[in-house]
């Protein structure tokens, strides 16, 4: 079994909800990440996600984007932050799913990419710009190399399209809390996302993991505790980076640390 | 394109469907193209031009050359075809807001002014390094009631100013419409843009055939049709009526910038390969990674890595060639329809002048070439100015 889906399986059979946090990949430097992998794994992260750096996220607020442009003006690239999750994989207890741009995928080519992930020890992508009409390929070019696909459902999406999202994932879903980018701004989740989880265990068995707008101990709780949302994981992204780009470099691991054991908090 | 955006794509598509088979829209747009817009625009024959040609061609006569004036149309471009259009659809989908991306500016004109028209509210996004070069065009936006935020992020250009649009949208889905200013991004933008841009090639069509009836022709067709491209809306608009025109000869310019290397142009056609960006799959410039390249051009208007998904596909079948032409020979067109015709093209439209200059040159006198005239110079002359002072020219010391 891959080990994304162990590890929301054995978190469902635990009755244990799930912290996915998100890093900016080569943010602050590729130092900074090597040290904040185990790190969060050490706090509580069962699955951490890595940004690939993008030129033009347009789903990304400005914490996120800023983050990607410094990385890329600093030479990071694709190649270099599959380098460092592979020097770390080996001590590595969590999973680890890339989040990538299908500009950076269709122009490496999808086989070559998502083999480049595969050896670098990644678990899974979530393709979060790829429509549904276009992820067919994709999800089949990661299945082979044995990597789990993860695509967005939005509060926008009907229920009928969402089945369909979900019929093209594996690992699990991405469930957006809310519509617009990612960031800390527009209020955090609230208890109408339990509605839309309801929904949407409906159509789909997978795990639901849901992103945007999570910043919080209280946040992850209204997402994942079972008298809220009961969602499968919450997914925190901009209000970690903000806390490494915050503490700089050098300080970047034991800042993403200390707020991912807060966050775990949030799990119980 | 991320999913939260696909709903209002699909419900763009189904209210667009519905007004193009509504009689009404039709009455509507068509009444405000002309007495609104001041469609139609008229076809001019540049004689002087011409005449040039054959004397650089060393030739006795060169292709006669008509300027199809875009430039005349209100607000001084092509680009309020389509945002009159598109603003007609927004008040059909029941929504009161509008965002736009604008790079020279004249989208962002175009599209404050049909807001302010149909009593809609207008955000216009703008790369910052834009702003500072058609400076003139922030005010008029102003003017008109639209706000204008600068975007600081990236290249600080176009393409950046669409991605910040498109977060707007993201998160306004609801109660707002992002009028898109050319035939790029997502479908169903690259169709409604051709579709409302078409009318100028349908005009110079009928234009065409009725001036060569006044000479005693029966010729119906020019031999050649020429445009800039930049995302490729106003070439868009001349092709597309005459694509199944096998006779006609198509060709779009693209911005040669300083030169072929990655950086110095904004030439996807000519010197990029197929890439993912805003939401098509097209002609793009990006590093061997997907990182979409930095770009260049003299001109706002065509300083953006991708270009319509349209193009693309007319370049790969073998009906359109496009080419580039550089920034000083664009700059050297710009003063030469000026001084000969007395037109002063925006530098983007000058593109397409100096291809036609040339290409007329090549053919012989009874050939016709009919050059899109996409939009006047006025917002240019500053930074016209300025580039004409750094390379030493004449009078502009």
């Amino acid at each position: 079994m891959n080990r994304i889906e162990s590890i929301f399986s054995s978190g469902r059979e635990s009755g244990r909800k799930l912290l996915m946090p998100f890093v900016c990949g080569g943010s602050p430097s590729l130092d900074d990440m090597r040290e904040t992998l185990p790190a969060l794994a050490e706090a509580g992260a069962s699955i951490i996600e890595v940004g690939i750096p993008f030129s033009d996220p347009i789903a990304d607020g400005p914490v996120i984007a800023e983050a990607m442009h410094h990385a890329l003006e600093s030479g990071v690239t694709p190649r270099s932050v599959m380098d460092v999750v592979a020097s770390v994989r080996s001590s590595l207890s969590a999973g680890v799913v890339a989040m990538t741009s299908v500009s950076i995928v269709e122009r490496m080519g999808r086989d070559r990419f998502v083999g480049m992930l595969a050896d670098s020890g990644f678990d899974g992508v979530i393709f979060p710009d790829a429509p549904l009409e276009e992820a067919g390929p994709l999800a089949h070019a990661a299945a082979g190399r044995g990597l789990t696909t993860s695509l967005l459902v939005a509060p926008t999406t009907p229920v009928e399209r969402a089945k369909q999202i979900c019929d093209e994932c594996t690992g699990f879903v991405y469930v957006l809390a809310r519509a617009g980018i990612t960031g800390e701004s527009g209020g955090g989740p609230t208890r109408a996302i339990r509605e839309r989880i309801e929904a949407l265990r409906s159509v789909t068995h997978l795990p639901l993991a849901v992103g945007f707008g999570i910043g919080s101990p209280e946040h992850v709780r209204t997402v994942v505790s079972p008298e809220a949302g009961d969602a499968d994981a919450a997914i925190v992204g901009t209000a970690l980076v903000r806390r490494m780009n915050d503490a700089g470099p050098g300080n970047a691991a034991n800042a993403a640390a200390a707020f991912c054991s807060e966050l775990a908090s949030g799990l119980v | 394109m991320p999913e939260t955006l696909v709903a209002a794509l699909r419900e763009l598509e189904r209210a667009y469907d519905e007004a193009i088979a509504d009689d009404a829209f039709h009455a509507e747009l068509d009444h405000l193209l002309k007495t609104f817009v001041g469609r139609a625009t008229p076809l001019f024959e540049a004689k002087r031009l011409s005449g040039l040609a054959a004397e650089r061609a060393g030739k006795d006569g060169a292709a006669r050359i008509w300027l199809k004036r875009e430039d005349l149309a209100h607000t001084g471009a092509h680009k309020i075809n389509n945002t009159i259009g598109q603003a007609l659809l927004t008040r059909r989908m029941g929504k009161r807001r509008v965002i736009a991306e604008t790079g020279a500016g004249q989208h962002g004109v175009a599209t404050a002014t049909a807001c302010a028209h149909l009593g809609l509210d207008c955000t216009v996004y703008m790369g910052a390094e834009d702003v500072r070069r058609q400076h003139l065009n922030v005010v008029r936006m102003k003017m008109m009631g639209a706000k204008v935020c600068p975007v600081d992020s990236g290249s600080r250009t176009l393409k950046d100013a669409t991605n910040e649009a498109m977060r707007d949208w993201m998160s306004s889905v609801d109660t707002t419409h992002y009028i898109l200013g050319s035939v790029v991004g997502p479908h169903p933008f690259p169709r409604i843009v051709r579709d409302l841009q078409a009318c100028i090639g349908r005009e110079a069509k009928e234009q065409f055939a009725e001036a060569m009836a006044g000479e005693g022709s029966k010729k119906l067709l020019p031999d050649c049709v020429i445009a800039c491209v930049g995302g490729g809306s106003n070439a868009a608009g001349l092709f597309y009526p005459f694509i199944d025109d096998a006779s006609v000869r198509i060709v779009g310019v693209e911005a040669g910038g300083r030169g072929p290397g990655l950086g110095s142009h904004a030439a996807p056609l000519s010197h990029g390969s197929p890439g993912v960006l805003h939401g098509s799959l097209s002609y793009v410039l990006q590093d061997e990674d997907g990182q979409t390249a930095s770009v260049h051009s003299c001109s706002a208007g065509l300083d953006y890595p991708g270009v319509g998904p349209e193009h693309s596909y007319w370049k790969d079948v073998g009906r359109v060639e496009y080419i580039a032409v550089d920034d000083d020979q664009a700059l050297d067109s710009m003063l030469l329809l000026s001084r000969m015709e007395g037109v002063l093209p925006a530098l983007e439209t000058a593109h397409a002048v100096a291809a036609a200059v040339r290409i007329a040159g090549e053919m012989g006198a009874d050939r016709h070439i009919v050059i899109n005239c996409s939009g006047r110079g006025d917002k240019d002359v500053d930074e016209a100015a300025r580039l004409l002072r750094e390379r030493g020219e004449p009078g502009f010391e």
